[in-house]
């Protein structure tokens, strides 16, 4: 749990609003992390400028998802250097709810279930949290309008939120999530790993509903292993992690170059880590 | 109010007392004489107390109970075992003397009885201050009175069926309660009339080292169907308060009998309760047994099924905050054929309080194709607190269908993160996952219970974490 105090928690900016004065940029720097004494992150360097769309790849076990934690603030990913700012406050500093309402959101690759809350309490609950609850009747439908654009059965209002959830309804119920909050920066990992073909598209439809709504808002790092959801989501930005660093960032092109040859040119390649391609 | 007083309520709104308004009290203590005097003071008749006195004996020789939590703190000599609060009963608030309605007011008393109740009973330390049910019901031949009226206006029922179902030598504290009974409810349904919105009665105990004895005697008759809902909360006082309540329910053929109980005492009660019913052919019984309150509770409701194709359900919930000592749990005995019964038990445990669940499934020779489920979860929120379930089996003939299942979780790292990653503080986040873990029982209440339990828990959790 955290240890941060709770008297940090007052009234605050909600998130995804444009109130909010500094533009919700994220700017990582020579992060280092380790969990349970084991380095991860050796000095992760990333810059998502407001609005645009990143993709990051790279192989398993490179560090990307250990960086979508650490940008949420989980507590067991411990922060041993560099430093991450996001819409001009220094992130690290912040629990994970004030990121939230910062406007940050991450979409898990395996979201854990919490038996008895029911998936529209969970939503209201988050709304009323970022001080963005709306009332009851235009909540309801919104939300019916969300779902149905997810394909998803109005029956799972009523479900606990990720309780017996297959693989697919988890991503989905992740992307409802997206579109109900609205953050300025959507931080959406692997939200394609596990999906058939027409899952896929659903889901990728769903994100992209999301941006073009809120298009030049918000902001979205796409952690991902396949090219295939990059057809659907086009990135302005795309990077290659490999062993904890950022080692080659480029255009939409460099996911191409990716599917046409795989991770090893990057891996070998290039030595020093944030080279352009 | 003295300083550990103030700091024993922080997170007890009902921790508030009145002043002493009595008109009528027994001495600290217990004996045949005190028991005699009670007895004498109600005009009860002579077998009532020949009941009390032989109840008396029992209580007296039967040694403390050391198989489950700690009572050893129970001084049975500093107690006052009959506190009488008014000279009669009101059948309108506007009887109720000022003081003491002002304190039902505070708890909400009157206005749910205008909303959403059929007919309620308010009892103060010893004595039904309140009493009102609905006349359509009255017409239909409904009766719901407290138990002194029920033995006075109705005692050849009452007396048919009085301590059959519990009798007064069946434990320590049944036969303490059947020594100095006090108020508690009477209710009978005659045959075929469903009550289909609920009976309440509510108990309050305000004086210090008060002893509370109510006693609950439901009879419904073949076919009908009844509701009845008890609330209990008490000031908190530096001395501890004993409340031992024995309540019989007899669910007659095809009879459903729904108890809810929310037990909220002050965290110095002693609540040592036996609540037992009996389901006859066809009939169901529903235990709905919550509790949050007191310092140590022992209740563990039991339902005999009697008659071929009973059923039984018992849900429990119970929170044990720090220094708590919930030791509950449910008695199933099957004794006829093609019987049910079905006992999900859910509990949470936080700082230093404990909880245990104790079980009792029992299934007689004759009992064929039984079928029986016990679920029990219990969920700690920390380090500190702790947990046990003890269930015990006693199955006599194997066409039986059984199934156990306990767990015991803690409340997950991953789920706070979960919930705060989407803007939601670590205390809502916890108690969102203690509300969560609580929905089977909280989905049974009525809505107004509902929403009071979800808030109670959240004042229960302030503080919890940081």
């Amino acid at each position: 749990m955290s240890s941060a105090p709770l008297t940090q928690s007052g009234p605050e900016p909600p998130g995804g609003g444009s109130a909010v004065s500094a533009p919700a940029e994220l700017r990582v720097e020579g992060l280092r992390v380790q969990i349970e004494g084991k380095r991860i992150l050796e000095g992760v360097d990333l810059r998502v400028p407001e609005g645009e769309v990143h993709a990051l790849m790279g192989p398993n076990g490179s560090g990307k998802s250990t960086l979508a934690y650490t940008l949420m603030g989980h507590p067991k990913y411990e922060v041993t250097g560099g430093s991450v700012s996001f819409a001009g406050e220094d992130l690290l500093a912040l629990t994970p709810d004030r990121r939230a309402r910062l406007g940050l959101f991450l979409s898990f690759q395996q979201p854990t279930a919490i038996p008895g809350v029911t998936t529209v309490n969970f939503l209201r609950a988050a709304l009323r949290s970022q001080g963005r609850e709306l009332p009851a009747r235009d909540f309801i439908r919104r939300l019916g309008e969300e779902m149905e654009a997810l394909r998803m059965d109005p029956s799972f209002r009523s479900r606990y939120i990720n309780d017996g959830f297959s693989g697919g309804e988890r991503k989905r119920a992740e992307i409802l999530q997206l579109a109900m909050l609205e953050p300025r920066l959507a931080i959406l990992d692997e939200p394609d790993s596990g999906l058939d073909v027409d899952a896929l598209r659903t889901v990728a439809e769903g994100v992209r509903r999301v941006m073009e709504r809120n298009a030049g808002r918000m902001g979205v790092l796409l952690i991902t292993h396949y090219y295939r959801i990059l057809e659907h989501l086009t990135p302005d930005r795309v990077h290659v992690m490999s062993e904890g660093r950022v080692v080659a960032s480029g255009g939409s092109e460099l996911a191409h170059r990716i599917e046409a040859e795989g991770y090893e040119p990057f891996l070998d390649a290039f030595s020093s880590a944030g080279r352009e391609v | 109010m003295t300083v550990q007083a103030r700091e024993l309520t922080k997170d007890y709104r009902y921790g508030f007392h009145d002043e002493d308004v009595s008109v009528f009290r027994t001495e600290k203590g217990i004996s045949p004489e005190v028991v005699a005097a009670i007895s004498q003071h109600k005009g009860e008749p002579e077998w009532m107390l020949r009941f009390r006195l032989k109840a008396l004996d029992h209580f007296l020789r039967r040694p403390m109970p050391t198989w489950g939590a700690d009572l050893s703190g129970i001084d049975f000599a500093n107690i006052y075992y009959y506190i009488k609060p008014v000279e009669e009963q009101g059948r309108s608030w506007d009887d109720v003397p000022e003081s003491i309605r002002l304190t039902f007011d505070r708890l909400g008393i009157p206005e749910a009885e205008r909303k959403f109740l059929a007919g309620v009973s308010a009892q103060y330390d010893s004595e039904v201050v309140y009493h009102n049910i609905r006349a359509d019901l009255a017409k239909l031949g409904v009766v719901f009175s407290d138990c002194d009226t029920g033995l006075r206006e109705h005692e050849e029922i009452f007396r048919r069926y009085f301590g059959t179902v519990i009798p007064p030598n069946d434990n320590k504290f049944a036969a303490l309660n059947s020594a100095v009974w006090s108020g508690g409810s009477f209710v009978y349904v005659p045959r075929g009339v469903r009550v289909e919105i609920p009976l309440q009665a509510y108990f309050r105990i305000n004086s210090d080292n008060m002893g509370q004895f109510e006693r609950t005697l439901i009879i419904a008759e073949e076919g009908s169907y009844v509701h009845y809902i008890e609330g209990c909360t008490a000031p908190t006082y530096s001395n501890d308060s004993l409340h031992a309540a024995v309540v019989e329910i007899i669910a007659q053929p095809g009879a459903h009998v729904r108890y809810t109980t929310i037990q909220n005492w002050s965290d110095n009660v002693y609540n040592l309760v036996t609540k037992r019913a009996i389901a006859k052919e066809g009939a169901t019984v529903e235990w709905i047994d919550g509790n949050l309150g007191s310092k140590i509770t022992m209740k563990y409701p039991s339902i005999y099924l009697m008659g071929e194709g009973a059923h039984g359900e018992i849900l429990s919930a119970a929170f044990a905050g720090d220094g708590q000592h919930q030791d509950a749990g449910s008695k199933c005995i099957h004794a006829a054929p093609n019987t049910t019964s079905n006992v999900v038990s859910r509990s949470i445990s936080k700082g230093r309080g404990r909880t245990s669940y104790r079980g009792h499934i029992k299934v007689l020779p004759r009992a064929t194709n039984v079928q029986c489920h016990v679920r029990c979860d219990a969920l700690l929120l920390d380090e500190e607190s702790r947990s046990d379930t003890y269930p015990y089996m006693d199955i006599e003939n194997p066409d039986v269908t059984f199934g156990h299942e306990a767990t015991v979780s803690k409340v997950g790292e991953d789920q706070i993160f979960y919930l705060q990653s989407r803007g939601i503080e670590e205390q809502d986040a916890t108690a969102l996952i203690v509300n969560g873990f609580f929905e089977p029982f909280v989905k049974e209440l009525p809505m107004e219970y509902a929403v009071e339990l979800n808030r109670l828990l959240a004042l229960s959790m302030e503080g919890s974490v940081g």
